[in-house]
């Protein structure tokens, strides 16, 4: 099949390829990350932009969504630094260490880089890159998928991004909240990459924000790789609300050690077309993850999340819920395998991933997989899709509370529970009036 | 519990890798020269004495196969198949046209015998048909008939070499014969349906069976009737490297009601056999067909070598307003299963229902599952998939459910439930749930564990061996299923399933 | 004087199938119309329609709410204009805490009459007050509306939600269904409570037993989507003893 692909190459395949043979050299690292750059590159090219008929993204496809490459994004210009500063809203009130990236790139002088806590240290891709950082070489890429298309592009383009390291046994009390902001001033893509290694029995809270500024079209491919140690917590929080020109591409690789903690929440409400992945390795025995997500679409957008989790020790535990609420001709995807390998005995590993359709017109797609190869384990796996119940309406109407506002109440309980185990209260509550902004907007005004 | 005791019986008497319908029935048969061509398929069509516009219409599939590529999406792995070293053609040499029974080779009814299967047709093949009384049901006064009288429509490799009851069915204006008699005695009804539920493009395996498809079931049920007995086929595999391509056509018009039974068994070879079936059912308004599959194809031995190759197509069209099919098997057989017995729902209120035990052990892989596709308004489906995985065999449940833009309060309810036995097997689920209709309501739930611990010791307390645990555990897993086959089936495959846990645990 | 519910020669349907038949019912401000009949003469239809549900198309008559017809009307709108149903099988709302379904429901009404909303704390402190008389407890109010709630902790809740919004026509559709006698009783005496000269009643039930508890001012029995007669209180206990029989061939 690969044969065919290459043959008949879109637009957007024949930008990216002319894209990296013009950055050759150009890019930050040295000849290990240039090689690096090259096989991922040569793994993309030979498959090409993935379509319906590559299983993983049979709904995303991202061959004829993706109709051109925008041009690599320019570094931020001074004015576009001040714009973006004063522009960006989100978990502003939280008090978090803020890490900006404007544009795919890193402003220090806009991050909070001083005043670390004992035991955390804080530097940008580009740099580790170019120097050459030992640590950051030995770590990434290693949890990378296999064949992944989006990763493959992130790892041939990388520019910039953070690089996180929590020493052992610290406790970072401060969230660090990495801020995302696009300019959108010109059509541009952007490829970041960030680490994050967390060591044992060390705890970090992070929050990652996206918003775009202007309504050119962007294209963002974000990769984060997560390392979280024996005996270590993580809890993450991401929400998207770029403009409807944004096709986000994000993949987040975690992995997770022996007992290790791992949280995670996202909350997306923007972007045209967004695909989240999340590729979870739970290497070491008893580690226990928490995965969560809600997705608020309107309008034509398309997002799709997409879970992998390797279960690869015994005794771990995985709980995974994700909620869509759809409007107008919005359409939600969820994908999530469970894989268990033979040794992971004694996994206990559930996934829900529920849709609520506001509008005839809205589509959504489900696609639980188990994939058991252990045998005293306990997996399932749920969906379920409808419109909201009519009798529960009825009820809230029956008592006096107007249809939309029964409607927002029902649709806030329906997210809710995606919400609840986010232990940082603030955090907890920024998401949740974001998802009150999105109701507000005009969510719930089908009728 | 007598039902639990007679599996325990079973598997008491069965020894460990013996299959136990592998035998080898010595009849001559006349074959077509091996390998695929036009000329093969004018061979066919010339055999069967088929109208002119069925050889254009094979011959027009298989011009579109040549274009075709094996799917590959299936959890299953296999060499590839030579489809030019296989024999499309096997027909039991014989007397002349059988006009009774009496005239069956007895190798063929000796065969039957030995299939074991404690059902009627025994006597029925043999031609004791002595009709009232003879079954004793005694409280079916209400029907006048005697509930467990089953017509049966014989497939050995190729060729319908019998068919009972058929006089009584014609009284009733149910036509129910192979299908190459259909195609001379019937040929309007058949052009109208044939191929109209799997198109001839539909897949590799559905259009090289509408090639070369040899001959099936052909069941057409008039208007208002209910067929008066539970119709079954037997298909046999027995010639060495056939192919066995038969093509099943079930038509219950308006107001009809037919139970069609469908049970497989296939001769131990060391080589692979290759069965790509193609069956279609057609439900017209407030019609209602229930099929029902017992399948034990012979799984190839211990080391996964030999066995069937189960590449099978089923779909049933609910066409007509207030339809309903009805899909229930028992899948215990073949090396390879790739059977994903489907529903469209078209009518407004129609349903679709799947009902499905899928038991691999030794190097079995199981692909297998259903599509539910909504296209009508209000039209309601039900999927309870059980599968059980043993020895280092892979099993995977794939579905499909999907509502599309005008099918308005669409339902389906799915649970699929997998069972693991030993550690060296898989379990897999992987379903596909599309709305594109906010009325649709979909709920999805499935899960995979052990035979529980507190379960089995309970058992073992109580005096039985691990083995008769599993096995009543097993049962007990799958109950909801097996109470959708009609009764003499229920029994059959409960201890078909005991028999394919054989060695399991230990 | 207007009476406080007047309903019309009302005939309703749901899916095509006639369910009213004209009925004609007229309620006055403080009085209590027990409505009794044999399952399926429509009395749960009567209540759904009476309070605006989705699905019951009115063919023909009218429903007037203190001379103002309500047919038109959205079920909040009449909610706030005073009609309470009290469901035979309230829903369960999942992830919806009691306390915030209340105090959105005490607010939307009071908007409507444009008095001021109440704050978090005061809600919190009316709801304590009328949960309390109905032993609901806050360990309740915390969780999801009747979500996990034994039959008879939901009958008290719906009692308590009459309690609190103060409706000016309670709607009590088959209350007394799975209820102990305990329950029975501490639901009535919720419901005696709320008995005034303002206020009108039209208590739904199959069996006496609830009027012993609630003792209605008028009797109607009702067969085949009408009201087939009408009595004083002593009409139930006649009832009772001789059972819905003759009034079901009447009807036919």
């Amino acid at each position: 099949m690969g044969e065919n692909v290459t043959a008949n190459r879109t637009p957007a395949e024949i930008g990216l390829a002319e894209a990296f043979a013009q950055l050759d050299g150009k890019l930050p690292g040295n000849s290990d990350v240039k090689a690096k750059r090259e096989e991922a590159f040569a793994r993309f090219g030979s498959v090409g932009l993935p379509h319906r008929r590559v299983e993983a993204w049979h709904y995303t496809d991202l061959k004829s969504l993706q109709r051109e490459a925008l041009p690599l994004a320019a570094p931020p210009s001074a004015e576009a630094k001040t714009a973006a500063w004063n522009a960006q809203t989100l978990f502003a009130g939280l008090g978090a260490r803020r890490l900006v990236i404007i544009d795919g790139t890193v402003v220090p002088a806009l991050s909070d880089m001083d005043g670390l806590e004992p035991g955390l240290t804080v530097s940008t891709m580009a740099a580790a890159l170019s120097e050459g950082d030992p640590f950051v070489a030995s770590h990434l890429g290693t949890g990378r998928p296999v064949d992944d298309p989006a990763v493959e592009l992130n790892t041939a383009f990388m520019g910039d991004g953070v690089v996180i390291r929590v020493a052992e046994g610290a406790v970072i009390e401060r969230p660090i909240h990495l801020v995302f902001v696009a300019t959108g001033d010109v059509p541009a893509s952007t490829f970041v990459r960030s680490l994050v290694v967390v060591g044992n029995g060390a705890k970090l809270t992070l929050a990652e924000s996206h918003q775009a500024l202007g309504a050119a079209a962007y294209q963002p491919n974000i990769g984060l790789e997560l390392v979280v140690g024996d005996d270590a917590q993580v809890d993450y929080v991401k929400c998207l609300r770029e403009s409807t020109a944004s096709q986000h591409l994000a993949s987040f690789m975690t992995a997770l050690g022996a007992r290790a903690v791992f949280n995670h929440f996202s909350l997306t409400t923007g972007g045209a077309v967004v695909r989240n992945q999340l590729f979870l390795k739970l290497n070491g025995e008893g580690a226990c993850v928490d995965i969560r997500g809600a997705n608020l679409l309107r309008g034509n957008q398309h997002a799709d999340t997409t879970l992998v989790a390797d279960h690869l020790a015994p005794g771990c535990q995985a709980r995974e819920v994700f909620k869509s609420v759809l409007a107008d001709e919005s359409r939600g995807i969820f994908q999530g395998k469970i894989s268990v390998a033979p040794d992971a005995q004694k996994t206990d590993a559930k996934m829900m991933a529920q849709a609520l359709l506001l509008s005839e017109t809205a589509e959504f797609d489900s696609k639980p997989e188990l994939e058991i190869f252990a045998d005293d384990v306990q997996c399932g796996h749920g969906t379920t899709a409808g419109a909201l119940d009519e009798d529960l309406r009825f009820y809230l109407m029956a008592r006096g509370i107007p249809a939309d506002e029964a409607e927002s109440l029902l649709i806030q309980a329906f997210v809710g529970e995606t919400l609840e185990n986010i232990a940082h209260e603030s955090l907890k509550s920024v998401l949740m009036s974001a998802v009150a902004d999105w109701l507000q907007a005009g969510g719930a005004s089908h009728a | 519990m007598a039902a639990v005791q007679e599996t325990v019986e079973q598997v008491r008497q069965i020894d460990v890798d013996q299959y136990k319908y592998g035998f080898v029935t010595n009849i001559e048969s006349e074959k077509a020269p091996k390998g695929l061509s036009e000329d093969i398929i004018r061979f066919i069509s010339a055999k069967k004495n088929e109208p002119e516009w069925m050889l254009d219409w094979r011959l027009e599939a298989y011009r579109r196969w040549k274009t075709m590529q094996e799917p590959s999406w299936a959890r299953v792995d296999y060499p590839p198949i030579d489809f030019q070293d296989l024999y499309y053609y096997s027909e039991p040499k014989k007397k002349p046209a059988l006009k009774s029974l009496d005239e069956v080779d007895p190798e063929i009814l000796a065969t039957y015998e030995k299939l074991g299967i404690p059902l009627k047709e025994q006597k029925m093949l043999a031609g004791v048909v002595s009709d009232e009384g003879e079954d004793a049901g005694g409280d079916e006064a209400a029907s006048g008939q005697p509930r467990a009288r089953v017509a049966v429509d014989a497939v050995f490799d190729s060729v319908s070499v019998a068919t009972t009851f058929k006089e009584e069915l014609a009284k009733a204006g149910v036509i129910f014969c192979p299908i190459s008699e259909a195609l001379r005695e019937h040929p309007d009804l058949v052009r109208k349906y044939l191929g109209t539920v799997v198109p001839t493009t539909d897949n590799f395996y559905a259009t090289l069976n509408s090639a070369v498809f040899s001959d099936g079931s052909f069941v057409y049920v008039p208007e208002g009737v209910r067929c008066p007995m539970e119709l079954s086929t037997y298909f046999r595999i027995n010639e060495a490297q056939t192919g066995q391509f038969e093509r099943t056509l079930i038509i219950a018009d308006k107001g009809s009601y037919v139970s069609y039974l469908e049970g497989c068994t296939a001769p131990m070879r060391d080589e692979n056999q290759l069965h790509a079936a193609v069956v279609e059912l057609v439900a017209l308004d407030d019609a209602e067909i229930k099929y029902s599959t017992v399948q034990n194809w012979y799984p190839g031995d211990a080391d996964g070598k030999g066995g069937i190759y189960n590449f099978v197509t089923k779909r049933g069209d609910c066409r007509g307003r207030n339809s309903k099919i009805s899909w229930t098997q028992v899948e215990t057989g073949s090396a390879i299963t790739w059977k994903y017995p489907s529903c469209v729902l078209r009518g407004e209120n129609s349903r679709g229902e799947f009902y499905s035990i899928a038991i691999s052990n030794g190097r079995q892989q199981v692909d297998s599952g259903t599509k539910m596709i909504h296209l009508g308004k209000n039209t309601s489906s039900r999927i309870i998939s059980k599968g059980i995985s043993a020895g280092r065999s892979q099993n995977t449940y794939r579905g499909l459910v999907s509502a599309h833009r005008k099918a308005s309060a669409a339902r389906n309810f799915t649970c699929c439930d997998s069972l693991l036995i030993g550690n060296e097997c898989g379990a897999h689920t992987v379903p596909y749930i599309e709305a594109k209709n906010a009325s649709a309501t979909f709920e999805h739930e499935a899960t995979t564990s052990k035979i529980s611990d507190d379960q089995l010791f309970y058992c073992l307390q109580r005096g039985l061996s691990e083995e008769e645990a599993v096995a009543l555990i097993v049962n007990g897993f799958v109950r909801d299923v097996l109470q959708q086959l009609p009764m003499e089936f229920a029994v059959e495959a409960q201890k078909l399933i005991s028999i394919s846990l054989e060695g399991s645990v230990g | 004087m207007t009476p406080l519910l007047e309903v019309k020669n009302l005939h309703a349907e749901i899916d095509g199938k006639k369910i009213l038949n004209g009925l004609d019912l007229v309620v006055n401000k403080g009085e209590v119309h027990a409505i009794m009949g044999p399952n399926g003469a429509g009395k749960s239809t009567l209540s759904y329609v009476l309070a605006g549900r989705d699905g019951y198309e009115v063919t023909e008559g009218d429903v007037l709410l203190n001379g103002e017809s309500m047919l038109e009307m959205e079920p909040s709108e009449r909610a706030c204009k005073g009609v309470f149903l009290a469901f035979q099988y309230p829903m369960e709302i999942p992830g919806v805490a009691t306390m915030t379904f209340l105090r959105a429901a005490l607010n939307a009404q009071r908007k409507t009459r444009g008095e001021p909303e109440l704050s978090s704390p005061d809600a919190i402190r009316k709801v304590k007050d009328v949960a309390g008389q109905l032993g609901i407890n806050m360990d309740m109010l915390k969780r999801p509306v009747n979500v996990g709630f034994s039959g008879g902790e939901k009958k008290r809740a719906e009692t308590m939600q009459m309690a609190l919004l103060e409706p000016k026509l309670c709607l009590l559709d088959e209350t007394d269904s799975g209820l102990d006698i305990d329950a029975l009783k501490v639901v009535s005496e919720g419901v005696n409570r709320l008995r005034s000269p303002e206020r009108g009643f039209v208590v739904i039930t199959h069996y006496q037993r609830l009027l012993d508890h609630i003792v209605p001012d008028i009797v109607h029995v009702m067969s085949a989507g009408k009201i087939v007669r009408t009595g004083g209180k002593e009409l139930a206990h006649e009832l009772e003893a001789s059972g819905y029989a003759q009034y079901q061939q009447e009807a036919a």
